[in-house]
């Protein structure tokens, strides 16, 4: 097949793009410049975005010894994801930017390039496995339990994951590292990225506070006390409970917990843990990475609600336009926006965004 | 098979290069030193120094080397503006290279200059009563004007004398770095206060360039160290690099005319077969006097950077505007000052077209680029979809 690689500058992508040169593949490496204004160094660990990194993957690709180009994704980068990013949170939503980053530029804007130019699909360094079944092509968890994946893939539809390929989901990361040593990978010790890319510092609500403003609001209590203020409740997430800075003691003397963040009134109601349990996950926008749940009907499976969180097993069942998740046990602290993902073992179902909880 | 189309960027290193710098690398001896070894290698320099100005149409002290063209041209960006504090202002033209732009945008932040862009006419020249103007009113204002002897990605060679004219007793450099040993050049002739030539784009190594800066002329130094060069730049002197400069250089100029004729046929029947596989292609490259080997075209609902991928997959090597720091590819800033979209800027590419270039290889560019287009164009279509 003829593929493109997508090489971020770390460990990862490189040992990617190596192993699909290996079995026989053209590849070409391309480097995607995220940033219209990239800086020029990493800060700590954080990012892929600098042109250090992208120094890093022509370099990797040197030594694998494939093509490499840049391709300027900044302008979709930024109006797919950080505009996304922004608005979510402006509306009091916790949104996850690599879930988005996957559905609308890894596996879209440059699958689609890719595919305009006569390649056949995307390889990334992601962790997750493809296989091929009696029902099609799956996409399964990574068998490095720290470093599956397939939740912030769970985005993509079938025909985005018949162009995808992910080399590293049978291996675990350790052994990812020691192969790119052995392959003489300069990045093999590269610390892992972490974080949101586009957020350097690391300061995610003091990056959110210069974009949207620090306007004061109230913190109250679940029957509408006010306990104290805050400046701009999109910093908040749901379940926080350091930071609040509340000085009156609850009733019972129990730690506060945030239970909701309602942005057009700027407030941030806190509560009792109690008060942060979830049974019932309605998600909107549903994405199925194989064939749809028929509709209306339950099926057993495991929710997950964060990159990762554990999978919980749970009752399920899609309506079109939603799914339904009854979970055995509660969770708690859920936000909406976070991206639901159904598990059928370790096969990925599909995906929904959380837009309600009960 | 690999096809280099890619001359204005860098060309094939000459023969007569090579011998030269095969000879003068086991030569020991820093240029600057007064033992024997060190006035051996700097009669090899003065010998190529000497050369080279006969060449150029200059006196031998007015030659600078460098470390690049680069170097050269903010040497003569700098090099004037500070020599004048009382003059703030620096002419350019619209469409410089990088190598005049960025140093005077450095120093309009740094050092309190006043850019002034004269346009680009759609024939490609310098828009001549525009600069006219410019001088008339703020004649006593201006430090240097500067404006490329010929444009790197169009070909169009300017009216230096003209401009030297308008210019009266402001300092005029020209950037000759695509011109020097392509096209007729005399330092002498077009009486410019300073040029700019380099060895790499006419057969020679890398890492070697020269100012030619008129006698009795001072420039306040970037480099301050040892003084080699009139005070003016410092560092050790490239000694093999220069003389293989000089070299390149008797080469080129020796055969300039036929090359030039060579080239010239070899760019008309790649502009013509272009024209027949990719109908609606636009060539923006201008009419003489212009550079023998430099297509620019447009190919419409394409982007630049799929056209390179899909041409080097091919084996074929071309180019386009210049890249950011990171590599990103950025619409040529030529294209938009002779007055094209940035998205017709961003679907254009250069192709420049060498001695070593053969008609086979033409046809060979020829027959794929309608494959080519086409796939690029399926890219951008969904790029602009999703």
């Amino acid at each position: 097949m003829k593929l493109i690689a997508a090489m971020s500058g770390g460990v990862d992508s490189a040992v990617a793009a190596a192993r699909s040169v290996e079995a026989g593949h053209e590849v070409i490496g391309v480097h995607l410049a995220l940033s219209s204004n990239p800086q020029k160094y990493r800060s700590g660990a954080r990012g892929c975005c600098t042109i250090e990194d992208s120094h890093d993957a022509r370099r990797a690709a040197d030594v694998i010894g494939i093509p490499f180009y840049i391709w300027d994704m900044a302008e979709e980068f930024h109006d797919g994801v950080v505009e996304n990013f922004l608005s979510e949170y402006s509306e009091g939503r916790t949104p996850n930017p690599c879930l988005r980053c996957n559905e609308k530029i890894k596996f879209a804007a440059v699958l689609d390039r890719a595919k305009g130019l006569g390649f056949d699909g995307v390889v990334t360094g992601h962790y997750a496995q493809m296989r091929e079944t009696e029902i099609g092509r799956m996409m399964y968890r990574g068998i490095d339990p720290t470093k599956d994946q397939s939740y912030v893939l769970a985005v993509l539809n079938t025909e985005q994951l018949a162009g995808a390929h992910f080399p590293l989901g049978d291996t675990i990361k350790d052994d990812i590292r020691i192969e790119a040593k052995r392959r003489g990978l300069y990045v093999a010790n590269k610390p892992d990225s972490h974080d949101i890319c586009f957020v350097p510092s690391g300061d995610n609500a003091g990056w959110l506070r210069d974009r949207l403003g620090s306007e004061v609001g109230s913190i109250v209590d679940e029957d509408g006390t006010k306990l104290g203020e805050h400046k701009g409740a999109y910093t908040y997430t749901i379940g926080q409970r350091r930071g609040l800075g509340i000085t009156v003691p609850a009733a019972g003397g129990e730690p506060r917990y945030v239970l909701k963040i309602e942005p057009k009134t700027n407030t941030v109601v806190v509560g009792s843990h109690d008060a942060l349990a979830v049974s019932k996950i309605i998600g909107d926008r549903p994405i199925w990475c194989g064939p749809e749940p028929v509709a209306n009907t339950e099926f057993r499976g495991f929710a997950q609600v964060r990159a990762h969180g554990s999978p919980l097993a749970c009752t399920y069942l899609q309506t079109g336009t939603e799914i339904k998740v009854e979970l055995d046990e509660p969770l708690f602290g859920l936000a909406a926006g976070q991206g639901l993902v159904i598990y059928d073992g370790d096969r990925v179902v599909g995906s929904a965004t959380v837009a309600s909880t009960e | 098979m690999t096809i280099y189309l890619d001359h204005a960027a860098t060309a094939p290193i000459n023969e007569a290069a090579i011998d030269a710098l095969n000879i003068a690398m086991r030569k020991l001896g820093n240029a600057s030193s007064i033992h024997n070894q060190g006035r051996s290698v700097r009669k090899d320099v003065e010998d190529a120094r000497h050369k080279l100005s006969e060449l150029i149409g200059a006196n031998p002290s007015e030659i600078i080397f460098t470390g690049s063209g680069t170097e050269a041209n903010n040497l003569a960006i700098k090099g004037f503006f500070w020599q004048h504090p009382e003059r703030n202002v620096i002419v350019t033209s619209a469409f410089e290279h990088h190598a005049i732009l960025d140093p005077v945008e450095w120093l309009v932040e740094h050092e309190g200059a006043e850019q002034v862009l004269i346009p680009i006419t759609k024939a490609g020249i310098v828009d001549l009563e525009v600069l006219r103007n410019v001088v008339q009113t703020r004649g006593n204002e201006i430090a240097v004007i500067s404006i490329m002897h010929s444009n790197n990605e169009l070909g169009s060679i300017q009216p230096i004398s003209e401009i030297v004219k308008i210019a009266g007793k402001i300092p005029v450099h020209t950037d000759a770095v695509q011109s020097f040993g392509k096209v007729e050049f005399d330092f002498a002739a077009l009486d410019v206060t300073a040029a700019t030539i380099s060895a790499h784009k006419i057969g020679g190594p890398l890492g070697v360039a020269a100012l030619v800066l008129k006698r009795g002329l001072d420039l306040t130094p970037v480099l301050h160290g040892g003084g080699q060069e009139r005070e003016i730049r410092s560092g050790t002197l490239n000694a093999p690099s220069i003389v293989a400069f000089t070299a390149a250089a008797e080469y080129a100029i020796a055969n300039m005319n036929s090359n030039f004729q060579q080239i010239r046929e070899l760019r008309d029947y790649f502009v013509a077969g272009l024209k027949k596989c990719v109908p609606d292609v636009s060539i923006n490259s201008v009419s003489d006097p212009a550079l023998p080997g430099i297509v620019n075209a447009t190919f419409p609902g394409t982007e630049s950077d799929a056209l390179l991928l899909l041409l080097d997959t091919e084996g074929i090597s071309a180019s386009a505007g210049s890249a950011c720091s990171a590599g990103v590819p950025r619409p040529s800033h030529v294209l938009v000052a002779l007055g094209l979209s940035e998205s017709d800027a961003d679907a254009s590419l250069r192709i420049s077209i060498g001695t070593t270039n053969t008609k086979s290889e033409i046809d060979q560019v020829l027959a794929v680029m309608p494959s080519v287009v086409e796939r690029a164009r399926n890219a951008f279509v969904v790029s602009e979809l999703s």
